[in-house]
């Protein structure tokens, strides 16, 4: 299928892409990386009256250290995160997670911002901020406002964004030396959405911990119950025994809820095993 | 505003004008508008690899970017390639193992490809047959099975390691 008919702008500056969608109304969509937006455009799931073109928006793109924060600009391209270095000596995290959104001429053109504002609920970007306790910063007529990972992820691509706010940056804390990060996702094809993702952060000394998976629920969702268990000093059995308590799960095409309870359950027992093991073989 | 973009860019070594509507593909502009119908239109969605083309040196889906989008570019079909020999080693190899069956898939699979060999081109690296099978699992190819395919590749990663070290120990 192809897209309706739609006005197409492109915005050089912040405050042009905020005055464009306001002049275009709420039926506008801003373009940033298009590897989601098109697909659903091509299948008229969405038919906006205009496209604000914000790619040529040159300081939304990069990644740089701003004290104990690292900032990713909302239009740097999955594969320039890949390969920078502060995400793999800072990130870890987002360092491993990277090779598993989508395909790599897909990753050429994504952006982590569009993936953070889509929110889909299996991606694996937002996920990764939850669990990092990322900040989002958002532009809009009246300024600029922040808004905390546990706040923004509402719903099935719902988040705090207003219509016409736009993600400008994702602010994220450097991790503690010594904290201990896992990543693991099972999916059908590498770089399809996973049928259930798991995204760890373990401070030092297990004095906090950050369990989040993607691709069970509409959004990502920390694992409380399995977060406490594990502050608590639980085995890696006991933790995940714990795994979805609370959560509700939701399945899909690829798999019921029973299966994604067990994959997440599965998941986290393998990463935490494998974060043990690393241990021992350090200590 | 308005539903029509004018774009100039430079398609396969050549610059190139055009006036189109604003909710043209690439893809579409490429085949429709340019004549060149190498890349194939898939599913549309991004998902099977047929539209892969080279933005700015980078493959990218062809279905997921809009023709306006490639204002200023520099853009790369399987046309333009294949004419300046940048992947004839690749596009041989693939005949020989018999890599292609319908061909559908192959203008995108061999540019996935010539993107990894890129990537990797260091005189000591050589993608295994696990990173190539990573590399390419964004490019389905319903008749091969991919044996051939990933055969194919390897064996271009291989013989051009080959020439880079050959190379290399030229000018040491």
């Amino acid at each position: 299928m192809k897209t309706n008919a739609f006005a197409y702008v492109r915005a050089e500056t912040v405050a042009e892409a905020l005055r464009l969608h306001a002049e275009a109304g709420d039926d506008a969509r801003y373009l940033a990386g298009g590897q989601s937006l098109m697909a659903a455009l091509n299948f008229r799931l969405d038919e906006p009256s205009t496209l604000i073109d914000i790619t040529r928006i040159t300081t939304l793109r990069g990644i740089a250290m701003d004290g104990d924060m690292i900032r990713i600009g909302a239009l740097t391209r999955h594969a320039d995160v890949a390969d920078d270095p502060v995400i793999a000596a800072e990130l870890p995290l987002i360092h491993a997670a990277i090779g598993h959104v989508a395909h790599p001429a897909i990753r050429n053109r994504g952006t982590f911002g569009g993936s953070v504002a889509l929110a889909d609920p299996a991606a694996e970007l937002p996920a990764c901020v939850l669990a990092l306790g990322g900040v989002m910063e958002i532009a809009h007529p009246g300024g600029t406002r922040h808004v905390a990972a546990d706040d923004f992820f509402r719903g099935t691509y719902e988040t705090a964004l207003a219509p016409g706010e736009l993600l400008t940056a994702v602010h994220i804390p450097r991790p503690a030396p010594g904290s201990q990060v896992g990543f693991a996702e099972l999916a059908r094809r590498l770089g399809d959405y996973a049928m259930a993702g798991l995204c760890l952060m373990i401070a030092p000394d297990r004095s906090d911990a950050r369990v989040v998976f993607f691709s069970i629920s509409d959004r990502p969702v920390r694992a409380r119950a399995a977060e406490a268990t594990l502050i608590a000093g639980a085995t890696a059995a006991e933790v995940a025994a714990r795994a979805t308590d609370g959560i509700e799960v939701y399945g899909d095409l690829n798999a019921g809820t029973a299966t994604k309870r067990h994959y997440a359950s599965v998941l986290l027992r393998r990463e935490l095993a494998r974060l043990d093991q690393k241990k021992d073989h350090a200590a | 505003m308005t539903g029509t973009v004018t774009i100039s860019l430079r398609l396969n070594g050549e610059a190139v004008t055009a006036t189109l509507p604003a909710r043209m593909p690439l893809v579409d502009f490429l085949r429709e508008t340019m004549g060149l119908t190498g890349a194939h239109v898939g599913c549309a969605h991004g998902v099977c690899g047929a539209c892969t083309v080279r933005v700015d040196g980078a493959a990218v889906r062809g279905c997921l970017m809009l023709a306006a989008q490639a204002d200023g570019s520099v853009v790369d079909t399987i046309e333009g390639l294949t004419e300046s020999g940048a992947i004839a080693d690749l596009q041989d190899a693939f005949h020989r193992h018999n890599a292609v069956q319908c061909g559908y898939c192959a203008p995108g699979m061999l540019i996935t490809a010539a993107d990894l060999l890129d990537r990797e081109a260091v005189p000591d690296r050589v993608p295994d047959r696990a990173e190539i099978r990573d590399h390419i699992s964004g490019n389905y190819c319903r008749c091969t099975g991919y044996q051939a395919i990933v055969d194919a590749i390897a064996e271009v990663a291989t013989t051009r390691a080959d020439a880079r070290a050959t190379k290399q120990g030229d000018t040491a």
